[in-house]
């Protein structure tokens, strides 16, 4: 079948400060063949959202090859569309004049344009909203603004940047079956879709093909087929196995990598930390610890249960890895020795367990207690550290990963922050 | 090509309404107004320079159109300005560089400074002509209406949601349809709120430049700030009790037709996915929108802008989509153009004071007036806040007071309060009182009002459950002061509190001198310093004056509102 799109070895880099650069994407294939829905799923942060960026023709790439029909993409090209995550409507305009504005650029005759909004608008199940505004609409009817005015143009190629993931649960599956139900019917003026998301069910749902990215620097790590007849039982156990296989691919490498540097000899601050709450790390445990788990879980399980996106589950996973409360394998999470004593605490305890592991394991919270403990004023600036994580790490890694030590360090009462001066200190409120 | 109306008014029978009769007369009212001005423009110069003003009350409607007019038509050219001038400083990184500074040292020149700099220039242009004094009218409200305009929307421009953007290029609209249909209305909401501010400052200084008199210069344009300027010369209480009446008209009508239209119009280009609770009502906007007239005049127009979208290819394959490479040799061109450019101005300066012969001993002089000023300035600002801070709590808590204080406390700070000065004036000639001293409060007269409904706009909307909470833990008195109210109200009175300080430095030169026929009472200041060499027409103390004044705003803007505006969005900002 016909090629819509390639991309061929695309390299996308962004300036940071001091002359160095910052690899998103690295050496991407990919191509869309008519017919086919392509998901791209990965976490936050692999890139997946600005190679969308590159094939819409907003952005350009360092280095590699972007082919629509044939032509290489150069800009905004003409039957490329776009869904975006937030919308992206002016509320300035009326549902109406929202979804005419795709057609604005073609210079069509107005009639025309009208005639073809409003079919969009009857398609997407908007009828009797033309005029109104998106301000007095809900989430769910924003987002079909949002698919309206992309389809109107009638484009081979539409682009979904994460369309449901500022929707509630029940609306985003609404939608999603809707779609899924338009294009199965070929009813949709669309030749192929690529969707963005972070939701592992999701992709399965409503992709042919599904790329797994994986981040820094973003690469399609694999790519899994789904071979499943539309529309798809979210409860049968081929679906279910292939949810599996994604929980299983996603956690493999990000563990292996987390294992690695610390198993390092001298491993150092150099280890950028994830921004998450001592709290999440104690309500997940808590509920591992608890029934039906007994300390063991398998990841999409846990994931539904405690309603958790894969984009919320996986950093406060890897964050138990790091500090060693629990283990990440084959698409489980086990809850160590360590762990179970944690959740068999009392706050103290646990602070007391929380701060042995973060000496232990965190090599940057160990550091900054030894130069506390070592100067005579028990303080120092952050400067003073934000510039040695600098020199390691970009800039903005360096403050989430300072960021994300003080509140683990103050909830182990391991050391104490104080933001107006910017100092840390040994000292607590007395 | 025919243009199918919006879907709203679709249905609607074709006779005319009496809106329509309604919005007729308006706009040919306007425009009936504005011809019959215009001829006057031709007439000599001689004809407004002997005492042609007589004090009759049946002439002050036309000199208070006059003067409605030469604002509106300073408003037209500020819009021009802004859209040129800012959105060229938010798009070329290079050229924003340069402008962006430049507006912040424009805006703390005192205005009166900018007319009697350029007057004779303005004269020049049209030789015995009313037009070059009409001109430099209108440019000095111009200066006192365009930087704050020019700089909310640079900022509007600057903080456009990156996804908009996106989707207008994904839909193939070019840069200058994504002005248009983007960017402009994303600006409109703040836009609006700083015309009325300008409108505010262009009142004051409307009625200030009418009656230009510098040097040798004596020219009294017809309208309510000349009509002032004879009244005072004659004593003549009543003649401004008539004026104050008139302006207070002017200022409603212009709130009523314009500036409420334009507000609850610009409602809708407001960027929250939450429908506002109040949405801005104005009965003149219903007329026009309810006008099919209007909107038979407005549709060519829209028509055109439709056209001009396509006038350059839509941006599909065009290579403008990312510039990510910059050009190094544009950006020495560049470098070097600016550097020349303030040797240039850096030389002009050199040989201006070069050949004017300045002292250190004048330097010091002016700053010592200088200090003075800023004396008066703090003290006042200090004394205003320590009076409508409480206030402005106690009405924001009160939503049925909020309802009542709030357009009161906008009005006047929309009242060109100068009008009020001849009456301080001749209380204080009457009880022989100090002008150090009571001249002073003048200069806080119309800006103080900014603090107040600051204020109000903040204490109205702390969140109901703080005021709970602290009612919930028996939180009282002074600690309820110093805990809750102050720092809920803080960042919003800082905002106040700047615009109210910039004010008063502009209006200390209308305030420090100040006369009652014969008699004319001088304070010790700056601006008395400036008013007074505008007034002998000595341009190089003019000019020094204007650097100290200008040197001093923004020392204080760096180093004392800068500061705590940005210590009180970090600090204090309840979101």
């Amino acid at each position: 079948m016909a090629e819509l799109l390639n991309v061929e070895h695309v390299r996308r880099t962004f300036p940071r400060g001091g002359g160095e650069e910052l690899l998103v994407l690295d050496d991407v294939n990919l191509a869309l063949k008519q017919g086919e829905i392509v998901g791209l799923l990965g976490r936050s942060g692999s890139g997946k959202s600005t190679l969308l960026r590159l094939i819409a023709g907003l952005a350009r790439p360092q280095g590699g090859r972007l082919t629509y029909m044939g032509a290489p993409i150069e800009g905004p090209a003409q039957g490329v569309a776009m869904v975006f995550q937030s919308f992206a409507l002016f509320p300035w305009l009326t549902v109406l004049e929202n979804v005419q504005l795709g057609l604005e650029a073609l210079n069509l005759p107005p009639r025309e344009m009208r005639e073809r909004a409003l079919a969009a608008i009857d398609l997407i199940g908007l009828d009797g909203y033309e005029s109104a505004y998106p301000r007095e609409l809900s989430g769910g009817m924003r987002q079909r603004v949002g698919f309206a005015r992309a389809v109107v143009v009638h484009p081979n190629i539409l682009l979904m940047d994460e369309p449901f993931s500022a929707l509630d649960v029940l609306t985003a599956e609404n939608l999603r079956t809707d779609l899924v139900e338009l294009w199965g019917n070929g009813k949709l003026p669309i030749k192929g879709i690529i969707l963005v998301t972070h939701n592992i069910e999701e992709a399965v749902l409503m992709c042919d093909r599904v790329l797994l990215f994986s981040s820094n620097p973003g690469r399609v790590s694999s790519e899994i087929k789904i071979d499943l007849p539309q529309p798809r039982d979210r409860t049968s156990p081929q679906f279910e196995h292939y949810v599996d296989q994604i929980y299983v691919e996603m956690t493999a490498r990000r563990v292996e990598r987390l294992r690695e540097q610390q198993a390092r000899a001298n491993a150092g601050i150099e280890m950028p930390l994830v921004h998450v709450s001592p709290n999440q790390i104690s309500g997940l445990i808590e509920a591992l610890a608890a029934a039906p788990y007994d300390g063991k879980a398998d990841l999409p399980d846990i994931a539904y249960e405690q309603e958790l996106e894969v984009d919320e589950l996986f950093p406060v996973a890897e964050a138990m890895q790091l500090l060693r409360l629990a283990d990440v394998e084959g698409g489980d999470i086990k809850l160590t020795h360590m762990g179970k004593r944690f959740a068999d605490s009392e706050l103290n305890e646990r602070k007391e367990i929380f701060s042995r592991s973060l000496m232990n394991n965190v090599p940057l919270a160990a550091h900054i207690r030894r130069i506390l403990d070592e100067r005579a004023s028990h303080s120092a600036p952050k400067s003073r550290f934000l510039d040695e994580l600098e020199d390691h790490m970009a800039e903005d890694a360096a403050e989430d990963s300072l960021k994300t030590v003080v509140s683990w360090a103050r909830f182990g009462e391991l050391f104490s922050y104080d933001d107006d001066a910017a100092l840390f200190s040994l000292e607590n409120p007395t | 090509m025919k243009i199918l109306p919006p879907v709203s008014i679709e249905a609607r029978r074709l006779l005319p309404s009496r809106w329509d009769l309604l919005a007729a007369v308006l706009v040919l009212g306007f425009l009936v107004a504005f011809a019959d001005t215009s001829r006057f423009l031709v007439h000599p110069l001689s004809s407004i320079s002997g005492d042609y003003l007589k004090l009759d009350p049946a002439d002050l409607p036309g000199y208070a159109l006059r003067t409605s007019l030469r604002m509106l038509i300073a408003m037209g050219v500020s819009l021009a300005f802004t859209f040129t001038y800012a959105t060229w400083a938010a798009k070329n990184a290079r050229a924003g560089m340069l402008l962006v500074p430049l507006l912040d040292i424009l805006q703390s020149v005192p205005i009166l400074s900018f007319l009697s700099i350029t007057i004779v220039w303005f004269l020049s242009l049209s030789p015995g002509r009313i037009l070059g004094a009409e001109l430099a009218c209108v440019f000095t409200i111009f200066t006192g209406q365009a930087w704050n305009m020019a700089f909310s929307f640079y900022q509007s421009l600057r903080t456009v949601p990156p996804e908009l953007e996106e989707a207008g290029r994904m839909f193939g609209l070019n840069a200058w349809a994504r002005f248009w249909r983007i960017e402009a209305p994303f600006a409109m909401p703040s836009l609006t709120w700083n015309m009325m501010m300008s409108m505010s400052g262009g009142w004051f200084f409307v009625t200030l430049s009418e009656a230009i008199s510098v040097g040798k210069t004596n020219i009294a344009l017809p309208g309510v700030g000349s009509w002032i300027a004879v009244a005072i010369a004659q004593k003549n209480l009543p003649a401004i009790f008539y004026a104050i009446l008139a302006m207070l008209v002017v200022i409603l009508i212009y709130d009523q037709l314009l500036f409420r239209p334009l507000v609850a119009w610009a409602d809708r280009f407001r960027v929250s996915s939450e429908p506002s609770d109040e949405a801005p009502q104005s009965w003149a906007l219903t007329v026009y929108r309810r006008s099919r007239l209007l909107d038979l005049m407005t549709a060519p127009f829209e028509q055109m802008m439709r056209w001009s979208y396509h006038w350059q290819p839509p941006s599909f394959g065009i290579k403008a989509a990312v510039r990510d490479v910059d050009s190094r040799l544009a950006d020495i061109v560049w470098y070097v153009v600016l550097a020349l450019l303030g040797l240039f101005a850096a030389w002009r300066i050199a040989l201006f004071f070069g050949q004017a012969h300045f002292s250190w001993s004048d330097a010091a002089t002016a700053f010592g007036y200088g200090c003075i000023t800023l004396i008066r300035v703090i003290v006042l600002i200090g004394l205003a806040s320590l009076i409508w801070t409480p206030i402005g709590v106690y009405v924001g808590l009160r939503p049925k007071l909020t309802a009542l204080v709030q357009p009161v406390a906008q009005f006047l700070a929309a009242f060109p309060n100068n009008l009020l000065f001849p009456l301080v004036v001749s209380l204080i000639v009457f009880w022989n009182a100090s002008p150090d001293i009571w001249l002073s409060p003048l200069i806080v007269l119309g800006t103080q009002w900014y603090i107040l409904f600051n204020v109000i706009a903040g204490a109205s909307t702390m969140p109901q459950e703080l005021r709970d909470a602290a009612e919930n833990f028996g939180v009282k008195g002074w600690l309820w002061w110093k805990k809750v109210a102050l720092p809920a109200v803080f960042p919003y009175y800082v905002t106040g509190a700047i615009t109210a300080s910039g004010g008063a430095w502009n209006a200390s030169i209308a305030a420090e001198v100040a006369s009652w026929g014969d008699h004319t009472l001088r304070a010790h200041g700056l601006g008395a310093y400036i008013a007074d060499a505008v007034n002998t027409g000595d341009f190089r103390h003019v000019l020094l004056g204007t650097i100290v004044m200008s040197f001093f705003v923004v020392v204080v803007n760096r180093l004392l509102w800068r500061p705590l505006y940005w210590y009180a969005e970090r600090k204090f900002k309840l979101t």
